[in-house]
């Protein structure tokens, strides 16, 4: 059993650097996903994976399948979307996801048809769903340096986060912090988002950083413990989604967000925090 | 009023509103250091406006505000609950600890000191069995007191309440007016945006009648006049909410500019 679990790994050095990318990947996207969801800006996550593809794919078209030129490129696109949208909000009647909604859409024709201009059918699969089993040097270190990035800003920014996503007016009467750390945290979501598109793609990174996040709601009261869960689910998303890949010789992305996602449906079920099967149990009170 | 004691907030022909519509207007006034001090007025007067143009979150449109050299953090103001995500996984205690943010700020933990302030704000509201529950399992009073906690541990010198007894049960209310009675005492400015007009009458001894301009600002007794108090709801009726440019710009007041 034991050996099952582990000579994949043992035997196989892509398997092993899959494994050290998903890893990464699950410590710094998870939380960040646990604030998006605490915020209520879930799909704003999946909008931004989709705002990084024209970046991604103008950095491929400038330099072929290169990791530095296509997360640059996706960088700099996500970063323009989101101040893009705050402008079209703040000085338009349409509301944040609306206008989200709409670069998202124009964001990913865009994205598909510059890869298309330059690259095969295969490229674009490259950059849409990742290749988590051919992860080089390059783009393990990026992968690691984003989620050692991402933890150390998030401990810095975590009070006035918290408060933020809490009683965002209480934050604005006692500290000026609210909107750089609303700005520094879209820059977070976004940096996540360009350092897993790597392995898992730009349209199935954002599973990585919101399913685990979702699936810890079921299962912590305290915000703190919420974080260590969504990490906790996302290793094991990791782990048991290449393990499954490899013995059932499943795509590897799909097979981990499946994964995550399996996770999330037991949560919802079983979870101790509102899940279904404790809302339907009779429950003994307290003696008052 | 007099020379030794400063106004706590002086208005000078004040207008504050959002895109540019005035919500409240030509407010002119001041707020005596220690006044103990409700707003009141129809739905849509204003009040919340001019609790929010305080705090500094809504910019005059026209007009000043001045604040006696006071800063950002020595005004503690307890929004309407509708602002705050009663969902978030967030305990009593360290809900209760943000208090201390002017101490803390956003990187120092609790040390032993701050830590006892915590249950001592605690306990003042009734909570030192709640701290280790969530907000989210607190029932609409409980949470009040949460804010109240909060607020005490703010250790303000102007404390601003908006709408504070909005679905809160008898017996909270009267303990959260205990506790503004106790603010009084210790010489802070309370200003509370408020509706049950008994409840001005009995426990705060000015008022300030607001509808969208001040109709009148002194003595409870003297204000809350029932022709006064008529008077305020037809203005805010007759509000309206298309005006371009206001027509009642007085001589050295700034006008309006759309």
């Amino acid at each position: 059993m034991i050996h099952a679990l582990i000579d994949p790994f043992v035997e196989f050095a892509f398997m092993r650097r899959a494994l050290v990318g998903c890893f990464a990947l699950s410590l710094g996207a998870p939380p960040v996903g646990v604030f998006l969801v605490l915020r209520r800006l879930s799909l704003m996550g999946d909008a931004m994976s989709h705002a990084i593809l024209p970046g991604a794919a103008i950095g491929f078209l400038v330099a072929g399948l290169s990791v530095p030129a296509m997360s640059l490129g996706g960088f700099i696109a996500g970063i323009a979307v989101v101040l893009l949208a705050g402008l079209v909000t703040r000085s338009t009647i349409l509301r944040e996801d609306a206008s989200l909604a709409a670069f998202y859409l124009v964001s990913l024709a865009l994205g598909v048809l510059i890869v298309s201009m330059k690259g095969s059918s295969i490229d674009l699969l490259h950059v849409l769903f990742g290749t988590v089993l051919a992860l080089d040097d390059t783009a393990l270190i990026l992968i690691a340096a984003i989620a050692t990035l991402t933890m150390a800003t998030l401990a810095m920014i975590y009070r006035p986060l918290v408060l933020e996503c809490f009683d965002p007016s209480f934050l604005a009467s006692v500290s000026p912090l609210s909107s750089p750390t609303h700005f520094l945290f879209l820059v977070l979501v976004v940096m996540n988002l360009v350092g897993g598109f790597q392995a898992l793609g730009t349209l199935m990174v954002v599973g990585i950083m919101l399913l685990p996040a979702i699936t810890a709601r079921f299962w912590a009261q305290d915000i703190s413990n919420m974080i260590i869960v969504a990490v906790g689910a996302a290793f094991a998303a990791s782990f048991i989604g290449l393990l499954l890949s490899y013995y059932a010789n499943l795509p590897t992305g799909p097979a981990i967000i499946l994964t995550s996602g399996a996770g999330y449906l037991i949560s919802m079920l079983i979870g101790t925090q509102g899940g279904l099967l404790w809302q339907l149990m009779p429950r003994k009170h307290l003696e008052a | 009023m007099t020379q030794e004691k400063p106004p706590a907030i002086s208005f000078h022909d004040l207008t504050l509103g959002y895109d540019r519509h005035p919500a409240v207007h030509h407010i002119t006034g001041e707020v005596d250091r220690g006044d103990l001090l409700a707003l009141v007025g129809p739905n849509g007067a204003g009040k919340s406006t001019l609790l929010k143009g305080i705090v500094g979150q809504l910019k005059p449109l026209s007009g000043s505000l001045s604040l006696d050299g006071l800063k950002r953090n020595d005004i503690a103001y307890l929004p309407q609950q509708i602002d705050i995500d009663r969902s978030f996984p967030i305990t009593v205690f360290d809900a209760v600890s943000m208090g201390l943010w002017r101490e803390i700020g956003t990187w120092r933990g609790l040390d032993r000191g701050l830590n006892l302030a915590v249950l001592e704000a605690l306990a003042t509201l009734g909570l030192q069995d709640l701290g280790q529950r969530s907000v989210g399992a607190l029932s609409g009073g409980q949470f009040q007191r949460v804010l109240f906690a909060r607020l005490l541990l703010q250790d303000a010198a102007i404390i601003l309440l908006d709408e504070p007894f909005r679905a809160v049960d008898t017996k909270t209310v009267e303990d959260l007016l205990r506790l503004i009675s106790r603010w009084h005492g210790e010489g802070r400015t309370v200003i509370a945006a408020l509706h049950d007009l008994d409840q001005v009458r009995e426990h705060f001894p000015k008022t300030l009648l607001l509808a969208r301009e001040v109709v009148a600002w002194g003595p409870t007794k003297q204000v809350l006049t029932p022709k006064k108090l008529v008077k305020s709801r037809q203005l805010t009726e007759a509000w309206d909410e298309h005006a371009e440019i206001c027509e009642r710009g007085e001589a050295g007041t700034e006008r309006i500019s759309v």
